[in-house]
């Protein structure tokens, strides 16, 4: 059994860190460019599974209700950045984090009076609820599967355009010297509305594609906020390629954790025991391999600032 | 007698205000309202010790909340574990929670103290997280769930279950602990961490040690957040993994920078205000949290430095 479940656990644990990467990767590119903390970054996660889940119900397609959520939460995100976050850029940090920390509580409590308290169900599109085999004798889930081939195709995708156009190289030189790159002639209002959207964008894919594995409910962009800053940290401030290593990274470390710490403390404790240390164990092991990589290397994996 | 009852108008003015409060309060028939000034006192308290590492220090923490959830737990697991002894003793116990708190802020902040900037926001965060998921997967002190307290912890001559003797010991902790922040504040010790904040480099090269004070600071701060939490565990007779959620943290924050940051009196008024507007809108509408946050937005644009910002004084 012991490699069938490894493999299944690597594909969740690559399938959890796609979707990290997805969150992540806006979230560093606004951090690195405009030099912004935006804990609201999880709430546009939220929205954009909420109105997948909202859409999905009323066109009875889960297909055509993904476009259509990912369009409207780029269009609210860079309707946020034109009328709040624009004017958070050359505040202090704090200012940032009290600024999108009302922004959460505005967004979690409007979510819960249009939408109510009781979580939203998502189901599987019906042509993708079965399994495929990876291997012979090896099932997993075609839904799953899907995840991974959207998640890679978005991460070649954001490679090819900030490491090989035009745009992209404004994006890098915004994130590697935000000062030099304005002096150059760069600040335009218009690349960081553009960058904006786009991390809306990926938020409301992510959001779309995790709500029929998880929970649609208020609330459910903090959690996974915290990871995806945790994966910024860690793969470097600014760094496309960082976020896509240390959400791998994160996403690798939760899935063992959870799947395999309990197993091997079982052999040193209750089982009782086992069960409630072991999701903890996995939830510690992240924050450690954060610690431990800001021990060695305070900015980073792959610091974009040169 | 005079010169001094001048010079601290202000501060004599608010004591007596907290003074004679439960009285009219209970004339009124609004004793709920007891409860409710210790809740705020507490958070006040909670605030304050963040605002010597993030005001006065230039340290942002976002994992404060750990601390302030160690010293409640503290509470929480001698009254389970020494419920006759003297684990139901406040002398014993809030004592323990506060040196409990700080050598954990000593451990943490010896290591995060070596990051700076958003780094050190991020890291603070970490170890909070780690120490909140520790307390989740502690089933012997109820997880997820939580801790009931049988009763309040026990001083000699007070009855702590009634509301208005708690809230009493509580004015009179809070009001210490103020003053020996306004002291701190006034010392050699306070000027230099103002600097540090300023400059690190420049109190570095004028030979000040300024991971060692930082470090002090930060170890202070832990301690004073612990009583808070203490106190706290005593207030609602509950501890909850909750307590030590990075949110937590975020609201502790919210209350700094919405009272006023590095200033004696910023961790009381943004603690007060925060805590009475959750009570006065959660009364008028069940969507409270949608003005609240409209009215933290409308602060961090139009009052930058806080409550205390708008009134004069140095910060």
């Amino acid at each position: 059994m012991s490699w069938l479940l490894f493999l299944e656990q690597s594909l969740n644990g690559l399938q959890f860190g796609l979707m990290l990467f997805l969150l992540a990767a806006g979230l560093t590119l606004v951090f690195g460019i405009m030099d912004l903390i935006n804990l609201a970054h999880g709430s546009l996660y939220m929205v954009g599974a909420y109105l997948a889940a909202t859409l999905t119900r009323a066109t009875g397609s889960f297909l055509l209700a993904l476009p259509l959520s990912i369009a409207a939460t780029a269009i609210l995100g860079m309707l946020l950045e034109v009328a709040v976050l624009r004017h958070l850029y050359r505040r202090d940090h704090l200012s940032q984090v009290l600024a999108t920390f009302a922004l959460i509580l505005i967004a979690n409590e409007t979510t819960r009076a249009i939408w109510g308290v009781q979580s939203l169900s998502l189901n599987v599109p019906q042509a993708l609820s079965g399994s495929v085999q990876v291997l012979p004798g090896v099932a997993y889930p075609a839904y799953r599967l899907l995840i991974i081939g959207v998640g890679a195709a978005v991460a070649a995708l954001l490679y090819v355009l900030v490491a090989h156009t035009r745009v992209g190289m404004l994006v890098r030189a915004g994130a590697s010297n935000r000062e030099m790159a304005t002096a150059m002639g760069t600040n335009i209002g218009w690349l960081f509305t553009a960058v904006f959207g786009a991390g809306a964008a990926l938020c409301a894919l992510a959001g779309a594609l995790l709500g029929p594995l998880l929970a649609v409910q208020p609330g459910m962009g903090e959690n996974i906020l915290i990871l995806a800053f945790v994966v910024v940290v860690i793969g470097g401030i600014g760094s496309i390629r960082g976020a896509l290593v240390g959400a791998v990274l994160v996403g690798l470390a939760d899935t063992f954790g959870r799947a395999f710490i309990p197993l091997a403390l079982k052999h040193v404790l209750s089982t009782s025991l086992a069960d409630a240390a072991g999701p903890s164990l996995a939830a510690i092991s992240i924050y450690l391999i954060m610690v431990v990589v800001l021990f060695w290397k305070p900015q980073g994996l792959f610091p974009a600032r040169g | 007698m005079a010169a001094l009852l001048r010079r601290h108008a202000w501060p004599l003015a608010a004591l007596a205000l907290a003074v004679v409060f439960p009285v009219v309060a209970r004339s009124f028939g609004q004793d709920f309202y007891v409860g409710f000034a210790s809740r705020i006192l507490i958070m006040a308290l909670f605030a304050s010790s963040l605002n010597l590492l993030v005001g006065v220090g230039g340290m942002v923490s976002l994992g404060h909340a750990a601390f302030y959830g160690a010293g409640a737990y503290v509470v929480g697991i001698a009254s389970v574990e020494w419920p006759a002894g003297l684990g139901a003793q406040a002398l014993a116990v809030w004592p323990l929670a506060m040196a409990a708190s700080g050598a954990l802020a000593l451990a943490i902040g010896a290591i995060s103290l070596r990051t700076r900037g958003v780094y050190f926001i991020m890291i603070t965060l970490a170890f909070a997280q780690m120490i909140y998921y520790v307390f989740v997967s502690l089933k012997a002190y109820g997880g997820d769930d939580g801790l009931s307290l049988a009763k309040r912890s026990a001083l000699p001559g007070l009855d702590l279950g009634s509301d208005a003797a708690f809230y009493y010991t509580v004015l009179a902790i809070f009001a210490a602990v103020l003053v020996a922040l306004s002291r701190l504040g006034a010392s050699r010790f306070g000027a230099a961490l103002r600097g540090i904040k300023d400059n690190e480099a420049r109190m570095e090269s004028l030979g000040f040690p300024t991971y060692r004070f930082k470090l002090a600071a930060f170890t202070i701060g832990g301690a004073l957040a612990g009583l808070s939490g203490a106190l706290m565990a005593n207030q609602n007779a509950f501890v909850s993994p909750n307590m030590m959620h990075w949110e937590q943290s975020g609201v502790a924050l919210v209350m700094v920078i919405l009272g006023g940051l590095g200033r004696l009196w910023g961790g009381f008024a943004g603690a007060a205000l925060y805590l009475a507007l959750e009570e006065l809108l959660s009364g008028v509408t069940g969507h409270w949290q949608i003005v609240l946050g409209a009215i933290l937005l409308l602060v961090v644009f139009f009052a930058p430095r806080g409550i205390a910002g708008l009134f004069p004084g140095k910060p």
